[in-house]
């Protein structure tokens, strides 16, 4: 059974003890424990099910990689489902439970896919599920989806706070071991502005654990003091519990910080997400054991050899009294060695190698313990965990030489090199066949912006598995850490430095085992991929890995194949007949770990989700119980229902009451644009179809903007301020692109030209004042002439009103009589109460958007959005008289000259109404005889706005017909939601106060 | 992500600061061109793998639009400069030719 | 007539930093290039020199930065627009430019205390650590343009007056305490 030790575990405080619980069993822990540390050392060997076979799943690895151990940590708001319980640090309350079985994790149902294995091989769901099609989404998929994925997604808001935050540095260098240690010390020496990044809560790697001295010194003592150094140097940042997640174009990397993962609530945020540019990316991540594939390499208790003895010598945690090691490389006997030194038994440790002389093998001797070369283990016995291992000859088929008891396995099948970082954006590998590895090709890394290389790798990231060739690495080439600052640049020397470290390629365990032992060997242990899966892929013709691992899984678990990757691609390969290098490898792709989504959203979250737009009236619209749509950005008040109206009749009461009385609109959003300069009237001619230049000062006029292709993009009335000086007003989510359209082609196409632009739309508030009383509410307020004859329709003036400084449109969307004042914004919210004020006697009420809207359908006038949608040019809208015939250019002029625009045959706006009165469903269409190829309804138009008209109270709407202007009276079908077709009438699309007489008094 | 320097203010500006344009150089045909003409210049654009320059608008910094020599497959980039120019100047050309020897400009120099 | 009222109302936030919407305040947009008379009128405007390429010259509590190759943020007490624009007009007059009152179009904020750039690396690409003094950065907080630079040991930051609101939430949730980026 796995239990603490008496003595020892280096980052454990004794003193100070944390209960947690884990299937709400209370387990006591150490300050400094991982919660696998803690599980182990209260003997919870069974911590999950895998994802396929619901089999009993052990803690295999110490750090990150780990497939097996996922949890379920904390409940209710701040529940996170698959954490690693390697990389979780235990604080007092922890509650942890474990996922992917049903009913409980002891007695698990899903269990039954293990005996039915056989029938659920590589690829199984393709080729059960692919026929017949239409079970696939009504059977198949609903039932899988319930047995399906590992923890349970939150069904609560996030409790936490997450944020992000920018760095910048010369050098960036990520992991904290030796190397990169080293790395960090020597670019902040040459004056280089570091970061250094560590995942783990301290520094070091694993030389703490596999080391004894550091160039002559205790290897304590060297860490500590390689970090005092590093902390007194004000050029360097040191950022423990952040893992470098993703390395993108142009030194581009993103990091994750735990910032109070270990301190739930204390207001901290939870993680940060740093958003880091680097001049140059130094990786010094390390390297990830391999295992080896045996049959039953999955059941609890078998652990990578390297894990066992962290656990050992960081938390004094045993994983078995007595455990046997399995290896093809010389590391693990360093496990052996530390489990002696702990006072556990190795009964024997088996090596696939025929010979093993090295120094650590004979240290291992020379401490008693047994060892056997060509040896491998046939088969592990025990079922929800480990009880012996039966030893066969490596290079036979599994005949059983002995039988030797023990309670856990340590199993290493050599070290991968963690090559991430350095491939993400582009860094090729070579494989090496000293270590059986992929390691950096450092004649082929990432680019960065100036063509130079972007990653550079030191330490067993670059496969030097041993700390003497990491040193020596260091000493020959000042590390690849020498680069530009402060703008010297060092060349980086080819590196010549090799590993001592040998790993023969062992990808199965014994050499010759048969299917039923193969069907047995993990190869990825949480997506159940086993040896006869790969095998089986490519009997069947996958050839690509990349393709054998969409068809297996292989490597697509939460640990994205850190532990299989390189042990597939070995059974692969040699199920292929061809060499690693040739069949290649899989993409690494950001991130190395997951990052949890709080952290990419980051502040991005509740009140400041995004950015909202309020006009200076926002508040008093909040306070009238407006209810706002969103328009662009903004928000704007759809209507101001009062108490016991539904938005409806609000709308309703809006649209007749500023037709018979008066009413109010917030019209702050609509955009404004100065365009100022000798040649601003040249360049309105062609921003607009029609002319502006002639427009005299005083005076406004409608305008339509095209784009190149001639389809109408904005529309809205031009004043004409002073000789060199218009105003252009925009729709209300225009204004910026409509600002960004003028200015690029001032500065890219006519660059000469004298014209300056300024986008002052949140300059100005601007109240809509809207009614037969609209005239007499400005009278009320004061302080200018806003008679008929001072004031025309169509015209704009100076002056004061109410003592307010204000510039009075006298322009209408409505119909109505109408004025659009326009007063400093920081006036505007005193500006529309008095307006309110004054127009208590008047009936002034305020209205919004849907009323705005139904007043302009009601007079035919159109909307850019709803006629408009990107395919419609100015004369589909019967707009002809906006577009000038004189002038020789304009901007969509050439466009709307092609054959197809030009064509009398297309849909032009007309107006409908219902014969019945009803309101035609937005989106309809206007159906035509006969089919099309598909067996659809031909037809003939659509609906572009429809609305039910309270002034006329009937529906009425606009919409394209063909021929349209030329069929009136002609009776139409709009298809209908339900089914069936709405009859409608075609007619013109004015439907109220056709001569103009309202507005123009 | 890109960092590109903005010709006008000198900032290494980050791509979030940026909003792209597209191909650069592109001549305008309006009333008068021929369908071929007005084709080429609304719809046919380049897409080399390689040397390709670009319109950037600095829209979150000083609001300019600029232009952009890079390498679309390498991300490398050659060179920024002042969008007020019909063709790339002589010493982004000359980057250019220096890091990709076999590059020739696929435009006749107009001086 | 009433008394201008900023986007906020001077709204204030104590977090590790103290952040305060300020205002209103007078600011002017200026468009021009080339003239031999700008020198002049910017003088005459806010009594500061011509700034060069990103920076921003600040005299008292007016103020003339760097805003593009031809354009000028002009800073001044709220009261003096008019005066600022009307000696804008005369010393550019008959030359191609465009001035324009732009107050009110705006929203301003001091984020102060010792880590105060610690809030505006948690929002904006920008190294703080090379920002010069008396060097404008324009650039973004999150999803909305900024401009800000350093002044009286913290700095000033403006954006546009409908987003106040949305810049205000971003300054406070980044300068909550207990995140402090150390």
């Amino acid at each position: 059974m796995s239990t603490r030790l008496a003595k020892g575990g280096r980052l454990i405080d004794r003193t100070a003890a944390v209960e947690i619980s884990f299937n709400g069993k209370r387990m006591k822990g150490y300050h400094g424990d991982t919660l696998a540390s803690a599980l182990l050392a209260n003997d919870q060997m069974l911590v999950g099910r895998s994802f396929k076979y619901h089999r009993p799943r052990g803690i295999v690895a110490s750090g990150p990689e780990e497939p097996n151990a996922l949890v379920n940590l904390g409940s209710g708001a701040r529940l996170e489902p698959n954490q690693r319980t390697t990389m979780t640090e235990v604080f007092d309350g922890l509650e942890a439970s474990s996922q992917n079985h049903w009913p409980s994790l002891e007695f698990d149902v899903g269990v039954v896919n293990n005996y039915v294995s056989r029938f659920l091989p590589a690829g199984f769901y393709y080729k059960t599920f692919i026929h017949p099609r239409p079970f696939w989404k009504h059977v198949f998929e609903p039932i899988i989806r319930h047995s399906a994925g590992l923890g349970k997604a939150p069904t609560t808001g996030d409790a936490d706070r997450y944020e992000q935050a920018y760095a910048f540095c010369d050098v960036l260098v990520v992991g904290a071991g030796v190397a990169g240690l080293l790395a960090a010390r020597a670019a902040a020496q040459d004056g280089a502005r570091v970061i250094l990044l560590e995942q783990a809560p301290q520094l070091g790697g694993r030389s703490p654990v596999d080391e004894t001295t550091v160039e002559g010194i205790s290897v304590e003592d060297w860490l500590a003091k390689a970090e005092a150094d590093l902390r007194a140097m004000d050029n360097v940042t040191i950022r423990t519990r952040t893992t470098g997640a993703g390395v993108y174009d142009h030194g581009y990397v993103l990091a994750d910080e735990r910032v109070a993962d270990h301190t739930p609530g204390d207001g901290r945020p939870k993680h940060r997400l740093w958003r880091i540019r680097a001049g140059k990316i130094i990786t010094a991540t390390g390297a990830i054991e391999r295992p080896l594939s045996f049959a039953g390499n999955d059941l609890p208790g078998v652990m990578l050899a390297g894990a066992v003895r962290d656990f050992v010598v960081n938390h004094a945690v045993s994983p078995g009294d007595r455990t046997v090691v399995v290896t093809n490389n010389d590391s693990a006997y360093q496990t052996a060695l530390a489990l002696k030194a702990a006072g556990l038994e190795v009964p024997v440790i088996l090596d696939a190698r025929d010979t093993a002389d090295g120094a650590l093998p004979e240290a291992a001797r020379a401490a008693g313990i047994r060892v056997l070369t060509g040896r491998a283990i046939a088969k592990v016995k025990g079922g929800k965990r480990v009880t012996g291992v039966a030893v066969c000859a490596q290079a036979g088929e599994g005949a059983v030489l002995e039988e030797v008891s023990c309670d856990a396995v340590a199993m290493s099948g050599g070290w991968s090199p963690v090559v991430h970082l350095w491939s993400h954006c582009g860094g090729k590998l070579l494989w090496d066949e000293t270590i059986s590895a992929f390691v950096p090709d450092p004649a082929r890394p990432p680019l960065n912006h100036d063509g130079s290389a972007m990653v550079s790798v030191v330490g067993a990231a670059a496969g030097l598995l041993d700390l003497p060739a990491i040193l020596e690495a260091v000493a020959s080439t000042g590390i690849s850490a020498r680069v530009e600052t402060k703008g010297r640049r060092k060349e980086d020397v080819t590196k010549t430095v090799k590993t001592s470290v040998e790993i023969p390629p062992i990808w199965v365990m014994p050499q010759g085992a048969p299917i039923t032992l193969r069907s047995k060997m993990w190869l990825d242990y949480q997506n159940d991929v086993k040896v006869s899966d790969v095998q089986l892929a490519a009997r069947e013709g996958y050839q690509s890995v990349e393709h054998t691992k969409r068809y297996t899984t292989l490597g697509m678990a939460t640990d994205q194949g850190k532990l299989s990757n390189i042990n597939g691609l070995g059974v692969l390969a040699d199920a292929l007949g061809q060499e690693i290098p040739q069949v290649g490898t899989t993409t690494f792709r950001p991130p190395y770990t997951p990052v949890t989504l709080g952290a990419l959203a980051g502040e991005s979250r509740g009140e400041i989700f995004q950015p909202l737009r309020r006009t200076p009236m926002h508040e008093s619209h909040e306070q009238s119980g407006a209810y706002f749509e969103p328009v662009g950005l903004w928000r704007r008040p759809y209507c101001f229902p009062r108490a016991g109206e539904t938005h409806e009749q609000a709308v309703h009461r809006e649209v007749l009451n500023t037709r018979s009385n008066l009413g109010l609109l917030d019209a702050s959003t609509l955009g404004k644009i100065i365009v100022k300069g000798p040649d601003a009237g040249k360049f309105l001619d062609m921003m607009y179809t029609g002319v502006m230049s002639t427009l005299p000062v005083g005076r406004c006029r409608y305008g339509l903007m095209c784009n190149e292709q001639g389809f109408l993009s904005d529309d809205g009335v031009v004043a004409r301020i002073d000789e060199d000086t218009w105003l252009c007003h925009t729709t209300s989510g225009g204004a910026d692109r409509i600002h960004a359209w003028m200015e690029d082609w001032l500065q890219c196409e006519w660059w000469d030209w004298q014209v300056y632009t300024a986008n002052v739309t949140e300059q100005y508030a601007q109240v809509a004042v809207v009614g037969p009383n609209a005239r007499k509410l400005l009278q009320v307020l004061g302080g200018m002439d806003v008679s008929k004859e001072a004031l025309p329709f169509m015209q704009w003036a100076d002056g004061t009103l109410g003592g307010f400084p204000v510039r009075a449109y006298r322009i209408s969307f409505s119909g109505e009589l109408s004025y659009e004042i326009a007063v400093p914004a920081s006036h505007g919210a005193a500006f529309w109460e008095a307006c309110m004020e004054a127009g208590k006697a008047l009936g002034a009420m305020p209205y919004g958007t849907e009323c705005l809207h139904i007043m302009r359908a009601e007079k035919g006038f159109i909307m850019i959005g709803d006629e408009t949608d990107g395919t419609v040019i100015p004369q589909d809208l019967g707009l002809d008289w906006a577009i000038s015939k004189k002038k020789a250019d304009f901007l969509g002029k050439r466009g709307q000259e092609r054959s197809f625009l030009a064509s009398p045959e297309r849909w032009k706006l007309v107006g409908f109404e219902t014969l019945d009165g009803s309101v035609i469903p937005d989106g309809s269409y206007i159906v035509a005889e006969g089919v099309n190829g598909n067996g659809q309804r031909n037809t003939q138009g659509r609906v572009t706005s429809t609305y039910y008209s309270p002034t006329l109270k009937r529906g009425i709407a606009m919409g394209l017909l063909h021929h349209g202007p030329q069929r009136m009276g002609e009776v139409v079908e709009f298809n209908t939601v339900s089914g069936g077709t709405v009859k409608a009438r075609v007619r013109d699309a004015v439907f109220y106060d056709k001569d103009g007489e309202k507005q123009n008094v | 992500m890109l960092t590109l320097e903005c010709p006008y203010c000198g900032v290494m500006a980050d791509e979030t600061e940026l909003s792209p344009g597209y191909e650069a150089h592109l001549k305008r045909f309006g009333p008068g061109a021929s369908p071929e003409e007005f084709e080429a210049y609304m719809f046919a654009r380049k897409n080399p793998k390689g040397v390709h320059f670009e319109r950037w608008r600095h829209s979150y910094g000083c609001g300019k639009w600029f232009l952009a020599a890079r390498c679309t497959a390498t991300l490398e980039v050659f060179g920024t400069y002042p969008a007020q120019v019909s063709e790339p100047p002589a010493d982004i050309i000359a980057k250019i030719q220096a890091r990709r020897p076999d590059w020739q400009p696929d435009w006749k120099a107009t001086k | 007539m009433s008394d201008p009222v900023s986007a906020l109302g001077g709204v204030a936030f104590n977090g590790f930093a103290e952040v305060r919407e300020i205002g209103p305040v007078g600011m002017v947009a200026l468009r021009a290039k080339d003239l031999k008379v700008l020198d002049k009128a910017i003088k005459a405007a806010v009594g500061t020199k011509v700034p060069a390429q990103r920076r921003i010259e600040v005299s008292g509590d007016r103020a003339c930065g760097w805003m593009s190759p031809d354009e000028y943020l002009l800073v001044m007490p709220y009261a003096e627009v008019p005066t600022a624009l009307a000696a804008l007009a005369k010393a550019l007059a008959g030359e191609h430019h465009l001035a324009v009152d732009v107050s009110d179009a705006r929203a301003v904020f001091r984020i102060e205390g010792d880590k105060a750039a610690d809030v505006l690396s948690k929002l904006s690409p920008t190294d703080l650590d090379r920002l010069a003094p008396g060097e404008l950065r324009r650039s973004r907080t999150a999803q909305v343009p900024a401009a800000f630079w350093q002044q009286d040991g913290g700095y000033t930051l403006v954006c546009f007056r409908s987003v106040a609101g949305y810049v205000m939430g971003l300054l406070s949730h980044s300068a909550t305490p207990g995140s402090e980026l150390g």
